[in-house]
């Protein structure tokens, strides 16, 4: 294309105009900001309810909402925080907006079924959230039958809810796969891919193949609550825990769904930032389809203490330890390809590092409670809580306001305030520590997870934990103020502002309607810095 | 696959024919018609009819035999995803207590 006829100040922002052309769009990076606003005003409802339980956990005794209410709130802060935010939050939102970009592609493989992916959510989204006003479910987000079967109907529309928002994820995941087979650039195979690709490959595979079984098993209880059809009630021919095995078939593997793309973006961050060549690349390749091929194999250490068996105990033990092997492998190679690097403290590294921190405390008491002897202690209690907030928090979260500060300027073409992005981690980091440390603690002193009241003892940890929470809560106000301001006021952004070598910071910010204004070619590996 | 593989027709009709022998097979081996008991593993020859007869329609009527062989990989990957669930699962009852299985 000649230099003589290209618009530079056209991009996928104003290349059309009107909502309308919006909510129609097929372009990868609209839909990839579609899911952001959905995602963060999914967050935000989540947040607002995680800080209603922590007020209320405040004090022993009722605080401000009943024993009910509290069973509803933290019902839906889960389904909420896991099916609408950290699912989506990197796959369906940066991934959508940056893995064409980038493998060098104009799109996606199928751009009608990607929008068809977002609708997805959206009607999963509204039938979930008009369970909460018709009758709020419950039975946490897990669904856990029998009470499941015998609580009122507003579960079902919520499973139905959950059941639609599956099928955002797997069409998602199919589109990334054959996005990733078909549309790479030319010279680009798979070793020169970046590792955030990966990440968003190897989650690919586990959204294409766990989630279509928790849709069938989720039909499987809708059909059991309102047909009386026997899977899972002992009284009609089935196994209460056999809902167990088939839920966590599914949904331990999805936690790698919102792990393994953290990882990737973790892999940018740090060789970015660093301003070092990532060390062992193919050994963070392969561990992350390693990560996703094992997660299929672990998900019954969620029920040491439900009535499994003890040879399958035994059997997920092992297994479930054999995830730290690939895991440690990508934390050494991070941690080595920092040594002796030229280590730029901006806040996308500020955040990497967090993660590092955060996710290595919950890696760690993920051995711990994969352990059989020490697990029947800890099952059920406050220490549970705190592992998986360290992990889905502390890992998908951290990584994904990294990778929102990091692909920010190339987004919207504006730099954002780096001492309020600073501060905003500071908060966040801090807070963090402060609401689930003590949550350890209050688990190994045998507080139960998901009850209203506590014993008077455990008060004073609890008061420091809701104290945490807020502190989280200023710093996401923060980091909201950040990006806003960065919209409206932001300077322009130069094209590739932190000097990164994949193909994204190679076009224009924000980037044109195509991505690229001429083909990219590849010529070297993602990440070729010395 | 850059083109589609035009299969012979005789091809067709013999995978035709052996589908429908199987399912002449499956009838046979029913109990109710046959008087046919093989116990325990009626489940089992019931169950390796079809899946034979699945993996014909499969290879030829599919064309995976023909194919590139990553949609193979795909197959077989999802059928050991599929025998991963059901087999653990099918220890964890096998191997629980009588006095606390619910079965």
């Amino acid at each position: 294309m000649s230099s003589a006829v290209i618009d530079k100040s056209k991009n996928y922002i104003n290349h059309e105009k009107g909502l309308w052309s919006w909510l129609t769009t097929l372009d990868h990076k609209r839909i990839g900001i579609l899911y952001m606003i959905t995602v963060m005003a999914f967050f935000l409802i989540g947040g607002i309810f995680a800080m209603l339980i922590r007020t209320e956990l405040f004090t022993a005794g009722k605080t401000i909402v009943d024993a009910a209410q509290y069973n509803q709130l933290m019902t839906f802060h889960g389904a909420i925080m896991v099916f609408m935010v950290i699912i989506p939050g990197i796959p369906a939102f940066l991934g959508n907006f940056f893995l064409p970009l980038q493998l060098g592609a104009k799109d996606v493989a199928f751009p009608r079924v990607n929008l068809m992916s977002w609708y997805c959510l959206i009607v999963g989204a509204a039938i979930s959230f008009f369970s909460l006003f018709y009758h709020g479910a419950d039975t946490g987000w897990t669904f856990y039958t029998p009470y499941s079967i015998k609580t009122d109907n507003g579960t079902i529309l919520l499973v139905l809810g959950a059941f639609v928002m599956g099928f955002s994820s797997i069409l998602t995941g199919l589109n990334f796969i054959a996005t990733t087979h078909r549309l790479r650039a030319p010279g680009m195979g798979f070793f020169e891919m970046p590792l955030f690709v990966w990440g968003l490959y190897s989650t690919a595979i586990i959204q294409v193949i766990a989630t279509p079984v928790l849709a069938i098993t989720l039909l499987l209880l809708a059909a059991e609550k309102t047909m009386g059809i026997g899977f899972f009630d002992p009284a009609l021919g089935g196994d209460p825990v056999l809902f167990q095995h088939f839920f966590w078939f599914y949904s331990h593997p999805a936690v790698y769904i919102m792990i393994l793309p953290a990882m990737g973006i973790i892999s940018e961050l740090i060789t970015t930032y660093s301003r070092k060549v990532i060390f062992g690349y193919k050994a963070i390749a392969f561990s992350s389809v390693g990560i996703a091929a094992v997660s299929f194999f672990v998900w019954g250490h969620h029920m040491f203490v439900s009535g499994q068996s003890e040879v399958a105990g035994v059997i997920f033990s092992f297994l479930t330890m054999l995830v730290g092997v690939p895991t440690a492998i990508k934390t050494f190679n991070w941690v080595a390809t920092m040594y002796k690097g030229s280590i730029q403290f901006q806040s996308p590294m500020l955040y990497a590092m967090g993660f590092l921190f955060l996710f290595t405390i919950g890696g760690v008491t993920g051995v711990m409670l994969a352990t059989m002897a020490a697990d029947v202690h800890f099952h059920d209690t406050y220490f549970v809580v705190a592992h998986f907030h360290y992990v889905m928090v502390g890992g998908t979260l951290m990584a994904i306001m990294g990778g929102i500060y990091h692909w920010f300027p190339k987004m919207f073409g504006k730099m954002y305030s780096e001492l309020g992005a600073q501060l905003s981690f500071a908060f966040i980091f801090v807070g963090f520590n402060v609401t689930f440390f003590p949550q350890f603690i209050l688990g190994a002193q045998g507080m139960p997870r998901r009850y209203f009241d506590y014993l008077p003892a455990f008060e004073p940890l609890n008061q420091i934990s809701s104290v945490g929470s807020w502190t989280i809560g200023v710093g996401f106000l923060i980091g909201l103020w950040v990006i806003i301001h960065g919209l409206l006021r932001g300077e322009k952004a130069p094209d590739n502002p932190w000097g990164a070598k994949t193909l994204e910071w190679q076009t224009t910010s924000p980037p044109p309607h195509e991505n690229f204004y001429d083909q990219p070619k590849v010529t070297g590996g993602p990440y070729e810095y010395r | 696959m850059s083109a589609h593989n035009i299969v012979p027709f005789h091809v067709y009709r013999n995978v035709l024919l052996a589908l429908l022998a199987l399912t002449v097979l499956t009838v046979l081996v029913a109990k109710p018609v046959s008087g046919f008991d093989a116990g325990i593993f009626n489940f089992v020859i019931a169950m390796a009819i079809a899946s034979v007869k699945a993996g014909l329609v499969l290879a030829f009527f599919m064309q995976l035999k023909y194919d590139n062989k990553l949609f193979l990989v795909i197959i077989v990957s999802t059928v050991f995803f599929l025998a991963l669930l059901f087999g653990i699962c099918t220890i964890d009852i096998l191997t629980r207590p009588a006095l606390t299985s619910t079965l």
